[in-house]
């Protein structure tokens, strides 16, 4: 299964299993830009599986609606970068609801998918990354995944957390990454980070899609003798420290890496975290691998993004600084 | 299912056709010619009118030299569009594209109303609009190609063209998002009018989709309370990508959605009801009367951009039938020949000079070259923050050399 075969079929999953659940989005009754709503519609209905009109913030607020009175809302923003216009009901209603509701309303049936990140020619609108925006809203989980598997695993548990969800999925993997997918129907704990290489000399932290980078770049990394150890975060908010902790405690190192811009980068967070929180075990300054600060670029995307090579040049550099 | 979506959304296009391309029938046999330079043209049928006391006038006239123009600028834009799609398809266009052809009647009709000190602003669909406001073939397609000599250096591509000579302010990624910033220039028209004279009118060009996102009710109601000169211009294609007016919108008269904001529905196909309607609306918004709804009837042959076909959610039928009956090209064309203002070999003529041009442009646009790489991080800021020594990135990038990090372990993919 690749991550679009795998994000339907936790989907259709979910709509056998609950019958509150309903699929809606710009274009999503013929399966989506990205096909991800293919041939949901024909199994499960014109009247849980259906078209909006192009109207972000009322996709966003009428998802909330709908949640409060305990349905399942999966919506769909069509591209990451078309959040902004439904930022106000994702940060000021679906975020806030229970807090100051006192606990008598909620919105946490609510799961926003969008697909996110650079495909190599998306240009300033169809590329950016906006996890680090969201992250920065208490009250809602933001999820990336880093393939089918996991796609699949962290879905159905957004779809069916109590808790509002923003689920971003690294458009460039839909059909790039192909993994064995298990059929049934299974959840990925949220909050919870992966090891995905076990190792001794750095630390290594990523999300989405960036996986697929760091890997090579560990991997070249280690033709130079250096044992990485990486780690997906999976959820971005709330975050799993201890596990990063834990690593870095190990290793007396960090390199972050992240496609969006730099500066108040989601790797901001835990480069100050670890900072905080490991200060005695770090053997060498913490490094960010990121986007730089320029809009997101239609020339010189290869040049913006932060690519193995820059990774490899991180990972070299904190080894050699803890020399 | 999807069969009778299609089936329905051709059937309310073709009601829609025949009573305008009756008026457009009309106009060939009822036109009578003046003199060699000049002649009138009915459009009865061409104009739905709103909260509005008066309407365009159903009977114009047009000089030869217009229509010459008129039609060289329309076929080159066809032809422009048409290139693009080739070159898409052979890879040297990448990304984001969206098609103009079919709708040429609309962005033409337009220009020939306005003067050049009115503002535009419009969606990403802009390669055409870039055209007609001072833009040449060289420079959109050199900016699909992503070259230095493209309209925005290479920086913006398809979505993205500017032009500050001609008041053009461009095409946006976001859909809807012009229409607040075409508010924000008609009060800055109103500003800055000069006492006992007409206002310059700002205009926002949006589809059917766009029309129903939040931010155009709260600029109707701005502009409306504020009596800007603004023209709210609907491009009504039938389809917000995949999917048809009727499924995505409560209402399908656009015209009358600024609900007491006045309303002017055109034949978007007819470009001498554009710019007969477009005068009037100029006139009425310049004059201090507020703002207005013009919703424009026209039509996309291509798909939405260039990962659409275009065939799922319509049958070639529909677009066939459009072709066939509705052609603004061919509109032009008639009223030339049926004028007797220049015959089938001059029409022939012109076609393959323009053909050729733009193929030259084309060409011309290849030779450029790439933007050099600092452009990357030029421009982000008023003040430049590039770097007194290239080597090095600019203050506000901190990031490792890309250069030293791709050479220095001599790895290369
Ligand atoms: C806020 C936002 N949502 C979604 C999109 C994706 N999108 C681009 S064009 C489009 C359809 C717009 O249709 P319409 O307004 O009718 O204009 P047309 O393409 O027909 O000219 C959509 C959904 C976007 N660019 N911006
Ligand atoms: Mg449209």
């Amino acid at each position: 299964m690749n991550l679009f075969t795998a994000v339907n079929d936790a989907m259709r999953v979910a709509l056998r299993t609950d019958e509150t659940a309903i699929v809606f989005g710009e274009d999503v009754a013929f399966g989506g830009v990205f096909r991800c709503s293919h041939n949901l519609r024909e199994e499960f209905g014109a009247d849980r599986v259906f078209n909006t009109p192009l109207s972000e913030n009322g996709i966003a607020g009428f998802a909330v609606g709908y949640a409060a009175t305990g349905g399942t809302a999966i919506g769909e923003i069509q591209f990451a970068d078309y959040i902004f216009p439904a930022f106000d009901q994702i940060v000021n209603e679906l975020a806030k609801f229970r807090y100051r509701s006192g606990n008598q309303w909620n919105a946490g049936g609510v799961t926003l998918r969008a697909p996110c990140g650079a495909v190599g020619h998306g240009g300033h609108y169809h590329s950016q990354s906006p996890e680090a925006y969201l992250a920065h809203t208490p009250g809602i989980r933001v999820v990336m995944p880093r393939g089918p598997k996991a796609a699949k695993g962290l879905l159905l548990a957004s779809i069916r957390s109590r808790d509002p969800v923003v689920f971003l999925e690294p458009k460039a993997l839909y059909r790039a990454a192909v993994e064995d997918v298990p059929v049934g129907d299974y959840e990925i704990e949220l909050g919870k980070a992966e090891i995905l290489r076990p190792g001794e000399d750095v630390t290594v932290v990523g999300w989405g899609g960036q996986l697929r980078v760091l890997a090579k770049a560990c991997a070249l990394a280690a033709e130079l003798g250096i044992d990485c150890e990486l780690i997906d975060l999976q959820s971005i908010l709330p975050w799993d420290f201890e596990t990063v902790a834990a690593s870095v405690s190990k290793t007396g190192k960090l390199v972050v890496s992240h496609e969006a811009p730099i500066t108040c980068g989601f790797g901001a967070e835990v480069a100050a975290t670890v900072a905080d929180r490991c200060f005695w075990n770090l053997e060498a300054p913490i490094k960010r691998v990121c986007g730089y600060d320029t809009p997101f670029p239609l020339i010189y995307e290869k040049y913006y993004i932060p690519d193995e090579l820059k990774n490899l040049e991180a990972i070299k550099t904190v080894v050699e600084a803890a020399k | 299912m999807l069969h009778s979506v299609s089936l329905t959304a051709s059937r309310l296009i073709a009601a829609r056709t025949l009573s305008l391309s009756k008026a457009a029938a009309k106009t060939s046999s009822l036109f009578r010619s003046f003199s060699t330079s000049d002649g009138t043209f009915d459009l009865t049928g061409c104009f739905q009118t709103h909260n509005l006391d008066s309407a365009p006038s159903e009977s114009v006239t047009a000089t030869k030299q217009e229509l010459v123009d008129i039609f060289e600028l329309m076929y080159t834009m066809r032809r422009m569009e048409i290139t693009c799609d080739n070159e898409y398809k052979a890879r040297n266009i990448r990304g984001f594209c969206h098609l103009y052809d079919g709708q040429e009647a609309v962005a033409t009709g337009i220009l020939n109303a306005f003067e050049p000190e009115d503002s535009w602003i419009t969606s990403y669909r802009c390669h055409c609009i870039a055209l007609a406001r001072g833009g040449s073939v060289r420079q959109v397609v050199g900016e699909l190609f992503g070259v230095i000599d493209g309209m925005s250096r290479g920086k913006g591509g398809s979505m993205h063209f500017y032009n500050k000579k001609h008041n053009f302010f461009g095409g946006q990624g976001i859909v809807g998002a012009q229409v607040p910033v075409g508010a924000g220039l008609a009060f800055a028209n109103k500003y800055n009018a000069k006492p006992g004279e007409k206002m310059n009118v700002a205009i926002a060009c949006y589809g059917d989709g766009a029309a129903n996102q939040g931010q155009i009710w709260e600029s109707a109601n701005m502009s409306a309370l504020w009596k800007l000169p603004m023209i709210f211009c609907i491009e009504n294609n039938h389809y917000g990508m995949g999917t048809s007016i009727d499924r995505h919108s409560s209402i399908s008269d656009y015209y009358k959605m600024g609900n007491s904001i006045p309303g002017l529905r055109i034949d978007g196909m007819n470009v001498l009801a554009v710019r007969e309607g477009m005068r009037f609306a100029k006139e009425f918004c310049g004059s201090g009367n507020g703002p207005m709804y013009v919703e424009m009837m026209t039509y996309r042959y291509h798909g939405h951009s260039m990962s659409d076909p275009g065939t799922t959610y319509r049958n070639r039928e529909e677009i066939a039938f459009t072709r066939s009956t509705r052609d603004p090209l061919e509109f032009v064309k008639k009223c030339l020949l049926d004028n007797e203002f220049i015959d089938e070999a001059e029409i022939k003529s012109t076609e393959k000079r323009i053909r050729k041009s733009v193929q030259e442009e084309v060409m011309k646009a290849k030779e450029s070259t790439s933007p050099p790489l600092d452009e990357l991080t030029k421009h982000i800021f008023a003040t430049s923050l590039e770097p007194q020594c290239d080597s090095e990135y600019p203050p506000h990038i901190r990031m490792p050399n890309y250069e030293k990090s791709f050479w220095a372990n001599g790895h290369r993919n």
